[in-house]
């Protein structure tokens, strides 16, 4: 079998993982810099495919087929459109980052911990190129097990609490998906005789209605407990709080966005019926989740716990852009997971930042740190009002989309959204100003010594693409567009073909 | 005029010749020098299961019957006398230096084993009750010796013994009985005949073969540990030597199944699925709830298994080939899980005592990391993580679940391994999350049981990475149960 870009992608992270467990356990600077060395690789070898992938093709592209389990129909099937494109991008530029800013943070067990992240990302880039059903259920389940160790071995407090729920939060989707994968497929080998999990081929399926409804509602199940859309999301301030700083950065950054490309993957073209049916249900719990998420986000006392609500707010918007269901409403929801990927993230490495220096999380602890760290406080501050969604950032392009394509629906989600926008500036700019300006309160945030250089090297990518997809987003959303297009073009042809 | 002797055909038998001819063996090197060292015994056991191995593969593909249809030697026989020939013999290697470290070795140990894989064999290869019952007999004889062997040492294994064989005796009481009543019911013991009479009288009408079926169920359930005759299974499996559990949760349940495949599949009718349907529900439910409260590893290991059953019992319900053939495959990989994780607790030990408390492990991912990561691919194993053998064995089984319209009993089962994960998780938090307290863990050393663990932890990669060829198998072999 001739090795493909995009396993090598998959796989190089593990093979780093592979050659680390090799490498002398006491060379720490060593193992760091081959795990870096690694993820970098590996990015560099996603932009290849950015560079190599063709917008003007709405279809597959890098398609990789191998036979794995010919007697059930399980076959090796990867390939990337425009909508997991820049999905994998963000996951391997991400890592590389979340590697670099734990380069101080981990003493303990630091092989263990290099070779788990890197472990993630072969998980998380397999759920996002896999075309198999079978293929994606292995690593959507396989990824599970290194989160768990990031949260359970280097978190915080709670660690074991936040661990444990979230894999049983997450395993109580996924298995019902499982079965939802095994019904799909024996009705679909039932109906034409061939028994396979290629997703593609899937697709042609017709389900009958009250079957396309159940089985929507366990893969929706799975995603929206990822996603987390409300009310499932009680595992994710836990786990994002206790997770150490890079699996927060992949836990918010990559992870939560598997459950949105799962609805967009999986659940609108394989049940459109079903995602019609049951767009207002999800509109209503996206918005819920948007103003809900704001409103606990404005009365945390901890950053971190409140970077966390704000994600099941910005998770609404994207949820709420994907079930527009027409071309603005994705490609903004699209863009809007990018984004949510590089404010969040970014966000969870800012105060992963403070923390190391302060070993505290709590606003009050802080107050007046503009003047202490004047380079650390105006990143933040990009980053902050990014994530607000101030014009000129990232954040504005995707909301506006999202609210273009909404609006296009029912103007009363449009209106309920955009509260959603104000509320975040209330609590982001609040949480600023309590915990950047002002006078300094205590004493022990006098001395405290600004962003180095490898922090600052950790940031400014993350801040670059925040203002270039601001300013410019074409590069970014001309990539997604011929795909998202054809998937709504396939959605309201099924309907319409049902009708 | 001559003398007629009947014809035997050895070569139907020929494994379970071999395993028999080494076990007298085994009884006669005992009793030759060198006296006092018996490591010897074990290496002998050890060819001798190999041997055993290697005729049963050259014999696949072979379908014979012999004796008067009491034996058939057809590929589902062949692919259970390989799982109980891995199993045991995993189970000897572990056993090697862990007996005399507690100072129970004696010869007989290694000839019980090898006798009792005599019973299983039968138990897999009889196509008639009575063969069945024998087989079933010369198992659990062998079994309650070997769970007390540590009647010196521990009054724990005593009590294991004791109380598997008290309640074995039950178990074998009911199942007798069921044979009775179908003899009285149909004139015959042969599984054949008696499944054409079933099927000719309609399914259940006969109350007396109703209740004799009724009754082998309750027989196999005890053996298989299933709800509700699980009761001896936590008691048994602590306090046996680890090594011995092994043997009992893996190649005994394996037998166990092997003998309700065959008796079930070609007598089972329509009305037997509801109350199969319940019983697998119960069984998963209630090993895996219960499983959550132990605090002692091998007590929940042994809800575990209980609850191992269950899913199995949930292919059976769909009595498709399919089915059958997930069981299969469950089975051997459910055997080198289960197998490689008693190995891991039998390899360390805390104050001179084996390391059974869950909180003993805190901390090994430090202190021994390559031993916690091995039990810790063992535990993922079982909960039925991708990619490893236990997500496939799973798989397999659900998927027959919701191919043959079980859709609920699927729901129910694979929500009982979300429950599952959680107490297999906990482990591995002790081990990876906790720090230590008091005295510390040691690994001892043992070669045999290491290559045993290397062995156990090859095959639950393997059979999750590649496991096709093994499933086809594993089909291939439950065709003769559906002709």
């Amino acid at each position: 079998m001739r090795v493909g870009l995009l396993t090598l992608v998959t796989f190089v992270p593990a093979l780093g993982a592979v050659l680390l467990v090799c490498l002398p356990r006491r060379r720490d600077g060593l193992l760091r810099a081959v795990a870096f060395g690694v993820a970098t690789l590996d990015f560099l070898l996603s932009l290849a495919l950015y560079f190599r992938f063709n917008p003007g093709n709405p279809g597959m592209q890098f398609v990789e087929r191998a036979r794995w389990m010919p007697g059930f129909g399980v076959s090796y099937v990867l390939g990337i459109d425009g909508i997991s494109l820049l999905l994998v991008l963000l996951a391997t530029l991400l890592t590389a980052l979340a590697l670099l800013s734990a380069w101080t943070a981990i003493r303990d067990r630091l092989k263990e911990f290099l070779v788990t992240v890197l472990l993630l990302e072969t998980g998380m880039l397999g759920v996002f190129v896999a075309l198999d059903l079978f293929l994606f259920y292995i690593f959507w389940e396989a990824m599970l097990i290194p989160m768990y160790f990031l949260i359970g071995v280097w978190g915080g407090e709670r660690k074991i609490y936040a661990a444990i729920k979230f894999v049983l939060y997450t395993m109580t989707g996924s298995v019902l998906m499982l079965l939802a994968i095994l019904a799909l497929y024996f009705h679909h080998g039932g109906q034409t005789g061939q028994y396979t999990f290629d997703l593609l081929t899937l697709q042609q399926t017709t389900l009958p209605p009250r079957t396309q409804v159940w089985l929507f509602l366990a893969f929706a199940l799975a995603f929206a407990i990822k996603v987390p859309m409300v009310p499932f999301h009680t595992w994710l301030p836990d786990a994002h709080v206790e997770a150490p700083t890079a699996g927060s950065v992949l836990l918010a950054g990559v992870l939560l966005k598997m459950g949105t490309y799962g609805f967009l993957r999986f659940c609108l073209p394989l049940f459109p019926h079903a995602s019609i049916q049951f767009t207002p249900v999800i509109a209503w719990l996206a918005i819920i989740g948007i103003i809900y998420g704001a409103w606990v986000a404005m009365v945390q006392p901890d950053l971190k716990k409140l970077v966390a609500y704000s994600s099941v707010s910005h998770l609404g918007f994207v949820m709420l852009g994907l079930f527009a269901l027409n071309l603005q409403g994705i490609e903004g929801g699209l863009l809007q997971m990018v984004n949510h990927g590089l404010s969040t993230g970014a966000l969870f490495l800012l105060v992963g930042m403070i923390y190391e220096r302060r070993h505290t999380r709590l606003i009050e602890e802080f107050g007046g740190l503009w003047r202490v760290l004047p380079v650390f406080s105006s990143l933040f501050l990009v980053v902050t009002l990014s994530s607000i969604g101030l014009p000129g950032l990232n954040g504005f392009v995707g909301e506006f989309l999202i609210l273009v394509g909404i609006f296009q629906v029912k103007i009363l989600w449009a209106v309920l959204a955009t509260s959603g926008i104000i509320f975040a500036a209330v609590y982001m700019l609040w949480m600023y100003q309590r915990a950047i300006f002002g006078p300094i309160r205590h004493d022990a945030n006098r001395f405290l010594t600004d962003l180095s250089f490898r922090e600052v090297a950790v940031l400014a990518p993350i801040i670059v693409l925040i203002v270039w997809i601001g300013v410019y987003p074409k590069p970014f959303l001309s990539v997604t567009e011929a795909s998202v297009s054809a998937l709504v073009n396939q959605v309201q042809a099924k309907i319409a073909q049902a009708r | 005029m001559p003398p007629s002797f009947p014809v035997v055909s050895w070569s139907a038998v020929a494994p379970q010749v071999i395993v028999l001819g080494v076990g007298c063996l085994l009884l006669l090197f005992d009793l030759v020098p060198p006296r006092g060292r018996k490591a010897h015994l074990g290496v002998i056991g050890l060819f001798g299961l190999l041997a055993a191995l290697g005729g049963s593969l050259l014999l696949w593909g072979e379908d014979t019957r012999a004796f008067r249809e009491m034996i058939a030697l057809d590929r589902f026989a062949l692919f259970f006398n390989v799982i109980f020939c891995v199993a045991t013999a995993l189970v000897l290697m572990l056993s090697m230096d862990s007996l005399p470290r507690r100072g129970a070795e004696r010869g007989e140990y290694y000839a019980l084993v090898l006798f009792a894989v005599l019973g299983m064999m039968l138990m897999a290869s009889g196509t008639d009750l009575i063969v069945i019952f024998l087989g079933l007999e010369l198992m659990s004889l062998c079994l309650y010796v070997l769970a007390g062997f540590l009647y010196r040492q521990a009054l724990r294994s005593s009590e294991s013994a004791l109380k598997y064989f008290l309640l074995g005796a039950f178990a074998t009481g009911f199942f007798l009985y069921g044979i009775a009543l179908i003899y009285g019911a149909t004139g015959s013991t042969n599984l054949e005949k008696v499944s054409r009479l079933l099927a000719q009288a309609g399914p259940g009408r006969d109350p007396m073969l109703f209740i004799g079926f009724g009754l082998l169920l309750v027989g196999f359930g005890f053996k298989t540990a299933s709800v509700p005759f699980h009761m001896w299974v936590p008691d048994v499996y602590q306090g046996a030597p680890t090594a011995v559990t092994a043997l009992i949760a893996t190649a005994s349940k394996a037998a166990a199944f092997a003998g309700l495949l065959r008796v079930l599949l070609g007598a089972i009718g329509p009305d037997w699925r509801g109350l199969l349907w319940g019983l697998a529900f119960l069984t998963m439910t209630v090993g895996n709830v219960v499983a959550i409260a132990q605090g002692n590893l091998k007590r929940m290991l042994a809800y575990s298994s209980v609850a191992h059953a269950g899913y199995m019992l949930v292919a059976l319900v769909t009595a498709s080939p399919e089915g059958a053939a997930g069981i299969l495959f469950y089975l051997l990989v459910y055997t080198f899980a289960n197998v490689g994780a008693f190995g891991a607790i039998l390899l360390l030990e805390r104050g001179g005592e084996e390391a059974v408390e869950i909180a003993d492990y805190a901390g090994l991912g430090s202190r021994h990391p390559a031993l916690a990561l091995c039990l810790t691919l063992f535990m993922l194993s079982l909960i039925g993580i991708p990619p490893l053998g236990g997500f496939m064995g799973k798989f397999y089984i659900f998927a027959a679940a919701i191919r043959g319209g079980y859709v609920w009993l699927a729901i129910l089962g694979v929500l009982n391994s979300v429950v599952a994960s959680y107490y297999y998780l906990r482990l591995i938090v002790y081990m990876y999350m906790r720090e230590p307290e008091g005295a510390t863990v040691e690994r001892l050393p043992s070669f045999p049981a290491a290559t045993a663990l290397a062995i156990a932890l090859w095959g639950t990669i393997q059979l999750g990475l590649y496991p096709a060829p093994i499933f086809e198998l594993a089909r291939s072999a439950v065709l003769p149960l559906f002709r």
